[in-house]
């Protein structure tokens, strides 16, 4: 386990039960997941149970007990994209890439997600890797996109 | 960025602001909105930079990105100010011709303007469009001209001038009394009166007290509040001034959804520079008055838009709400007082101190007062945010402003209010939108999400998906929702795959009526609206799934069929290629034909196929 990244998060906070989520997030960003060992240090120096720990960690979206990928693919199904196609559209993406939705591919190259909505629904539909969005995704536009990061 | 020390420090800085400015000066304002920034407003920024430095007047244009300037289905948007020139779907190869043309000569580049669909007469200026024409901007006002990132620019735009009037000339009651008489409600969709909120609070015992600003638009199809809180996030702040003072609380939270790492950005920036400046932070302008906010990150739940699951985050716990009474302004935030409200409501007040409550309430209906924002997206001509007043029609706003539906297709519905929301079918179209009128269809105002569907869009396949968003996303605290949506889901599917029964009209009525009653919070309560209004309004759609096992829209996959039109087919393999099972295939540079027994109906050669060669039935 990397106790100094770990105590460099830690240290940016009170360790105050309310500090649990904010503190799950930055493990989450630096990680790219949260280890059940720097979950147990969370635990101890936040004085929270770690089940407590655990309920917050599988209730939020954001979270995830396994690594995610190098990049995460968001494919949005909030309800503009729904009807400009957008579940086909990640079924398209998950063919392409061989990989269920909400997985990530064998080479941990790629996490597959769905969102509820990404807030760009007047260019449907939309996808979002890592931090760029895509406008107006076709399912033929699906190959050269996902290139780039191939 | 000096320390503000007193009030008549932020007057006099503020005149040095506006006297540095030359009202004439040349402005190049890129649309860096929710719609346009997908579209690539970085690169066109890049490139006007780029062109702007190579023709040497890179000193003399000002070149900002800013907010969300509304017609995003013509995106990226370029203002040219002072002349007021809208650009549309500018891409960085028109650059060089719109610094020749405009910037260096003062002249129009016809070719990017919008042009009025019927008489194709060019609409060179903002307001010569119809779109911008019947708009009454108050929120959105300043997103086409302000770079969010410069506190200067709002406070030249008169920023922060309530600090003046409420912490020097008001008492908190003043303040309160202000809102309530100016009726603003609720923007996030409960609409219940601001005002009577904050005295709610004030009047509450405990100490001490929070103000919360809920930025998690979680609804679908929303994003007003995501282009507030990237656009102009310092009206965000200083309304949470105003609403803090008024009721005695001294700390703030934002609460952003994750999923919008730009808002967070944005909102944190303009946070750190009003404490810099002296308008956050202990005695502000010397006054008694302390208060200071903190950004706090939704980690990914819609239910957290609840306000009694969003508290529950705040406080490190899981999202699920808590039955009221208490109401979070008696026992909110750690079990203290706090008021919560929308990006939107916030973002209502500063203007509302500024011009009096009477010029507010002028506006609106009788119990509906303002301006409300829409983001009109889906099968419109025009999509976007529109803000009008409230009482406007649905026909104003979607044929009006949102210029029809595309392609010439035929108006089916338009829903409303997210996925607690409800579908409004044509013969109300004349309805004025407000708070009451939208409960009495069925529906409801919501965050003001307004998604137009066409006779392509089944209704089934709309309650289907909605039911299957809330499910996903109950929190599964109590019965009625976590079991009913799922009985329902269940039902749906059923139907949208052909094995629909008569019985199931009485069972899904059954459990709605189960759902509505029973459940704890606003998610399960109106967890129905989806499939009671489409039940009600589009009955028939639903009868031609379950009697003939047909889709008219042609949308649920499982009910139709694929072929390959051979007259129409290029051979270009490209949904050979896109099939997922193989089902598709035959000789080389001839028409292609899918093998049925080993079709899946997945619907992906369509989308494939560029000739429309792939026939539905």
């Amino acid at each position: 386990m990397d106790l100094q990244r770990l105590e460099g998060i830690l240290s940016r906070y009170d360790c105050q039960p309310a500090d649990l989520i904010p503190v799950l997030q930055d493990i989450q960003d630096s990680y790219n997941y949260l280890p059940k060992d720097e979950l147990k240090v969370v635990a101890q120096r936040l004085n929270l149970p770690l089940a407590h720990i655990y309920s917050v960690a599988t209730f939020f979206a954001m979270f995830s007990l396994v690594p995610k990928g190098k990049h995460v693919c968001k494919v949005c199904v909030g309800t503009t994209c729904h009807l400009k196609g957008g579940q086909r559209l990640a079924e398209s993406v998950s063919n392409r890439l061989g990989v269920e939705i909400g997985y990530t591919t064998k080479d941990m190259n790629f996490t597959l997600e769905t969102v509820g909505c990404l807030g760009s629904c007047a260019q449907a539909p939309v996808m979002m890797i890592d931090d760029t969005y895509y406008a107006r995704v076709t399912v033929d536009k699906v190959p050269k996109i996902l290139k780039k990061y191939q | 960025m000096p320390f503000i020390e007193s009030v008549d420090h932020l007057t006099e800085y503020r005149r040095r602001v506006r006297a540095a400015r030359d009202p004439q000066q040349l402005q190049v304002l890129v649309c860096g909105g929710p719609g346009c920034l997908p579209l690539g407003s970085e690169e066109l920024a890049a490139a006007f930079a780029a062109e702007m430095e190579a023709k040497g007047i890179a000193g003399k244009v000002l070149l900002k990105t800013t907010g969300c300037h509304g017609l995003c289905s013509h995106g990226v948007r370029v203002l040219i100010r002072p002349q007021e020139v809208s650009y549309q779907k500018v891409t960085p190869a028109d650059v060089p011709e719109i610094v020749e043309t405009t910037l260096l000569n003062g002249g129009v580049v016809e070719r990017l303007v919008y042009h009025d669909p019927e008489s194709q007469a060019p609409c060179p200026h903002k307001m010569d469009i119809p779109f911008y024409q019947t708009q009454n901007p108050l929120v959105l006002r300043k997103l086409d001209i302000i770079d969010p990132e410069s506190l200067d620019d709002y406070l030249a735009l008169g920023g922060y001038r309530t600090l003046r009037k409420i912490l020097f000339q008001m008492t908190p009651e003043e303040v309160i009394t202000a809102v309530e008489k100016s009726g603003l409600r609720g923007r996030g969709g409960g609409g219940f009166p601001t005002g009577r909120k904050w005295r709610l609070c004030r009047e509450a015992q405990a100490q001490p007290k929070f103000v919360i600003c809920n930025g998690d638009e979680g609804d679908p199809g929303a994003f007003m509040d995501r282009a507030v809180m990237e656009g102009d996030p310092h009206a965000v702040i200083e309304g949470m001034i105003v609403g803090a003072y008024a009721i005695g609380a001294m700390r703030g939270y934002i609460y952003v959804r994750h999923e919008y790492p730009l808002a967070v950005k944005r909102l944190q920036k303009a946070i750190d520079q009003a404490r810099e400046f002296g308008i956050l932070g202990n005695n502000i302008l010397r006054s008694k008055f302390s208060f200071d906010i903190k950004i706090s990150q939704g980690a990914g739940a819609f239910v957290c838009g609840e306000e009694t699951a969003l508290i529950a985050s705040i406080e490190g716990k899981i999202g699920e709400p808590m039955p009221r009474p208490p109401y979070p302004v008696q026992a909110g935030l750690f079990g203290l007082p706090t008021v919560i409200n929308n990006v939107e409501t916030w973002a209502n007040v500063p203007e509302i101190i500024n011009m009096g409550p009477e010029w507010f309430a002028a506006m609106g209906t009788e119990n509906s007062k303002g301006t409300k924002v829409f983001s009109l997206v889906g099968a419109v001509n025009n999509t976007g945010l529109v803000e009008v007043p409230m009482g406007t029609s649905l026909r104003q706003i979607i044929f009006g402003l949102g210029g029809g539906i595309a392609a010439n297709r035929e108006f089916k519905a338009v829903q409303t209010g997210g996925p607690s929301g409800g579908c409004i079918p044509p013969q109300f179209l004349d309805l004025p939108v407000d708070y009451d009128s939208l409960q009495q269809v069925g529906s409801i105002m919501g965050s003001g999400g307004m998604i137009v569907m066409d006779s392509h869009n089944c209704m089934v396949d709309v309650a289907r998906y909605f039911i299957t968003f809330l499910m996903e996303e109950s929190c599964g605290k109590c019965t009625p929702c976590r079991e009913g949506l799922k009985q329902l889901l269940a039902i749906l599917n059923e139907i949208t795959t052909g094995h629909g029964e008569e019985h199931h009209f009485d069972l899904m009525e059954d459990i709605c009526q189960t759902l509505a009653t029973a459940s704890l919070c606003g998610l399960g309560q109106s967890a129905a609206n989806p499939v009671r209004s489409t039940l009600k309004y589009f009955r028939e759609e639903y009868e031609r799934h379950i009697r003939d096992k047909k889709c008219p829209a042609k949308v649920c996959r499982k009910l139709l069929t694929y072929t390959i039109d051979p007259n129409e087919c290029t051979s270009c393999l490209a949904c050979v290629r896109e099939c997922p099972v193989g089902a598709i295939s035959g000789p080389k540079k001839e028409p292609q034909v899918i093998d049925q027994d080993i079709c899946i109906k997945c619907g992906l050669c369509v989308d494939a196929c560029q000739f429309d060669a792939v026939k539905v039935e």
